[in-house]
This record gives C-alpha cells, sequence and structure tokens, in this order.
C-alpha cells in the first residue's frame, strides 16, 4: 500500500532518472543477465552485449514505461493495460522474472544515486515495483 | 562443494579488504528493518524502533549490525567450506534465535543494495553477480540445521 509521500518520492526519482533512462536501463538489464543467466534466454534473438544498440534501447524503454506508470501510481491498471496484454499474449515472460528484474533495478538505483537511496526510498521503490510487477501479470491466467 | 574461481575469490576478498563495517553492517541492518518492518519483530528488546529515524539512530541496531556483518568474516576466510564454518550459526538461529530462514535474504538484499550505493559504478554486473553467488551460499549454510 502505496501512502501519498511515496508516492511523491518515487515520481520524485522517476523524474530524475527520465534523461538517464538509457543507461540505468541497460545497466539494470546487465545485471540482470550477469546474476540470472536463465533471464537471457528470451533475448536468444538479440545482441544483449554491454554496450549493445539493442540493449541501450531495450533498457531505455522499459525505464520510460516505469516512468509513465509512477506518473499516476493510482492508475497502473489503466497505464499499463496495453502492456498488460502485451507480456500475458506475446512475451509471456514467466513473472517471477520481474522479481528479478526489479531486484536489479534496486541496484542500479543505489549504485547511481549513492546515499541518496536512502532506505525510505529503497523502501517506496520496492513497494512500487512489486506493485508494478503484479499488475503487469494480470493478464496472464 | 561450491567452485569459486580466481577471479570470484578475489572479488569477494577485495570487496571486505576495503569495507568501513561500521558505517556499512549499521546501515545494512537499519535498511533491513526499515524496508522490510516485519523483521522488526526479532528486535523488541532493542529499544526505539517507531520510524526510519529512531531506528537510524539508535545505538544498539547499529552495534548489532556490525556484529553481523563480522560474522561473514569467517565465511570470507573459509570459502570452500561454508556450510561447515556456520553449522553452529544455524543451529543458533534456529533453536535459540527462531528466526525465520527468509529473513536471510532480505538482509542479504539490503547488505547488497549498501554496498553498491557504496561502491557505485565499481559495483559492476559481474561484481554483483559474484558478490551474490556468496551471499547465496551464506544464506543456504544458516538454514541447512533448521529441522
Amino acid at each position: 500500500m502505496l501512502r501519498k509521500k511515496e508516492k511523491a518520492l518515487i515520481q520524485e526519482i522517476w523524474d530524475k532518472m527520465t534523461p538517464v533512462a538509457e543507461e540505468i536501463g541497460s545497466d539494470a538489464l546487465l545485471r540482470m543477465f550477469a546474476c540470472y543467466p536463465g533471464t537471457k534466454t528470451y533475448f536468444s534473438h538479440a545482441d544483449i552485449s554491454a554496450g549493445s544498440p539493442h540493449l541501450r534501447s531495450h533498457g531505455k524503454k522499459i525505464v520510460l514505461a516505469i516512468v509513465e506508470a509512477a506518473k499516476d501510481i493510482s492508475h497502473l491498471t489503466v497505464t499499463l493495460a496495453p502492456l498488460q496484454t502485451f507480456h500475458a499474449y506475446q512475451l509471456r515472460i514467466d513473472p517471477t522474472n520481474f522479481k528479478l528484474f526489479s531486484h536489479c533495478m534496486l541496484v542500479a538505483l543505489a549504485c547511481h544515486m549513492g546515499d541518496d537511496f536512502t532506505p525510505t526510498a529503497h523502501a517506496a521503490m520496492d513497494k512500487f515495483l512489486s506493485a508494478f510487477a503484479a499488475v503487469l501479470a494480470e493478464k496472464y491466467r | 562443494m561450491v567452485e569459486w574461481s580466481d577471479q570470484e575469490r578475489s572479488i569477494i576478498n577485495g570487496i571486505f579488504a576495503n569495507l568501513d563495517y561500521e558505517d556499512v553492517g549499521a546501515k545494512a541492518l537499519c535498511r533491513c528493518l526499515i524496508v522490510y518492518p516485519w523483521t522488526q519483530r526479532y528486535f523488541g528488546s532493542f529499544g526505539n524502533l517507531y520510524n526510519a529515524e529512531a531506528i537510524k539512530t539508535n545505538p544498539n541496531i547499529a552495534a548489532h549490525g556490525v556484529k553481523i556483518l563480522h560474522g561473514l568474516d569467517r565465511a570470507v576466510k573459509n570459502m570452500d567450506n561454508i556450510k561447515a564454518t556456520y553449522a553452529e550459526l544455524s543451529v543458533l538461529h534456529s533453536e535459540k534465535l527462531h528466526v525465520d530462514p527468509d529473513n536471510f535474504k532480505l538482509l542479504s538484499d539490503c547488505l547488497t543494495i549498501v554496498i553498491a550505493s557504496r561502491l557505485g559504478s565499481n559495483f559492476t554486473p559481474e561484481t554483483q553477480a559474484t558478490w551474490q553467488k556468496f551471499l547465496a551460499v551464506v544464506v543456504s549454510a544458516l538454514g541447512k540445521q533448521y529441522h
């Protein structure tokens, strides 16, 4: 359950991350591929090595979707409706992977923000990413 | 038995050699109690945990965080037999402290985040993978003697 202060904090962080969406997104993906090699199976068609154009554009795409959702956290189901359908029927990524990506996104934020990624910000962000992942998986079955 | 490459040993030893235990230990435990508030159940006798500020300034929590972090030193010195190294500690956590072993992962995730914020871009994806492998072995060893 996200409180008003937490929503504001989350929006503030993602506003700051928008100009570095490509950097943060590709960093989180690289971390996920390094720590959880099974996640690479979803990218057998692509070059996901560090710095590759696909990795950078894909990381950017994911972060910008999160930025968009963060603008109206009370209506995640509305904002994410098209992505829900896409993940359920086209991508069919096992939802346990959302947790792995979320963890790597938290690490990427910590590396980027240092001490500014306070325990309070961490707690709020963890809750938001969990809610995001739960909504994303809603149409799976 | 867990296999460690020379590079992995070097990464783990490198992180611990440069670790500010007082700072990182305290911060990791505080973060765990703030991000996962239900973990406070084990710290009823530690004083004021009423809010984030209280937790961050609680000297008992800080001291305990440092103690926990130093507890990892034995694993670093015995990387080839972490399971045996922690057998007794595992019994302690199960029989005396009654800690749900799921909590070990929560604390280890918070420790990872604190280390990441300290090391910044030096905490590369490869470093993170090795660090997480190390912590996963520790967490598994601590849960081994539960029955």
